[in-house]
């Protein structure tokens, strides 16, 4: 996997670790040759690509469209698809951005078949307040993986942050769960880096909220 | 610094793109806000236990099987040599 957290980000202040902002605009990626291999022909250099960047895929399409079957076909769309289009990328953005903003189209197009009646997009329910203004300022304690057990906790999570907007959904998945940096993210789904920042904003405090009914300090129900 | 600015620097103090001396006030305030205190520790743990969730399992035989698929689709357009796959997966046949 490229995406790396670094020892850069390590100040106590700061409780969350990313890779520094600057990379995304200057690494060299060490994918550049893989992809030029693929791009002439050569079978196992794509399928090295294919081997680095599935799981990736899958769990970005997983996140975004919550149906592993729909998870599954997107994973290898995607790859047909980058294939397919291997001669247009240029190398002006990592390999792995390129890839998950196809892997972020397609989930969002699975979603709109899903639901044929209505759009769904990145910009969809993003005007909408809830979560804006935290409410709840209940500790959490103990810690929620002490509290439930992992299919308990899972199916918490799937819950919760299926009713996320599939816009905040997927800025949160890429940025907190993917560890991509804000620039990436901002790549991958073609917003500005405030739009990103915004939505994340919203999409934490909105899933913070919501798990709160579950894991705050004298919740008596599990 | 008050609870809305502060809820506006939330996303720069987290990712630890904050300047210096806002991240002071940032402090500043977190000193004396219990609310604010409770938001930044449990919107961390919010992002923790999301990172640590084992709900999106990614098996080995689904990795194969997936990779199978889409080796086997993209030398179907045949821009791809019909080489043999790591494992038992058959070449698409000519």
């Amino acid at each position: 996997m490229a995406l790396q957290t670094t020892s850069a980000a390590k100040d106590p202040q700061h409780p969350i670790e990313y890779a520094p902002v600057a990379e995304a605009q200057t690494e060299i990626s060490p994918d550049v040759a893989l992809v030029e291999r693929a791009q002439a022909g050569d079978s196992a250099a794509f399928e090295q690509l294919v081997t680095q960047y599935e799981r990736q895929i899958f769990r970005t399409a997983l996140h975004i469209t919550q149906n592993r079957e729909d998870a599954e076909d997107i994973t290898q769309d995607v790859f047909f698809k980058a294939f397919q289009k291997l001669h247009q990328f240029q190398g002006n953005s990592k390999f792995s951005t390129w890839l998950v903003r196809i892997a972020v189209n397609e989930s969002l197009m699975r979603l709109r078949k899903r639901k044929s009646s209505k759009t769904v997009s990145m910009d969809q329910d993003v005007e909408t307040d809830e979560g804006s203004i935290p409410r709840d300022f209940a500790e959490w304690r103990p810690n929620p993986e002490q509290n439930y057990s992992q299919t308990q906790l899972a199916e918490i999570l799937r819950k919760t942050i299926a009713g996320l907007p599939p816009g905040f959904r997927t800025v949160f998945t890429l940025r907190d769960i993917e560890n991509l940096s804000t620039e990436e993210t901002a790549a991958a789904l073609g917003l500005s880096v405030p739009a990103v920042k915004s939505r994340l904003l919203r999409a934490r405090l909105q899933l913070r909220e919501r798990l709160s009914r579950y894991f705050r300090q004298n919740e008596a129900t599990k | 610094m008050n609870c809305t600015e502060f809820l506006a620097k939330l996303t720069d103090y987290f990712d630890g793109q904050i300047d210096p001396s806002l991240l002071a006030e940032v402090k500043a305030h977190l000193g004396t806000c219990h609310h604010c205190e409770v938001v930044v520790d449990t919107t961390r743990k919010t992002i923790d236990v999301y990172r640590g969730a084992a709900s999106y399992e990614f098996p080995e035989e689904l990795a194969c099987r997936l990779r199978a698929a889409v080796m086997e689709r993209c030398r179907a357009t045949g821009k791809l040599p019909d080489i043999k796959l790591k494992g038992s997966e058959k070449p698409a046949g000519n």
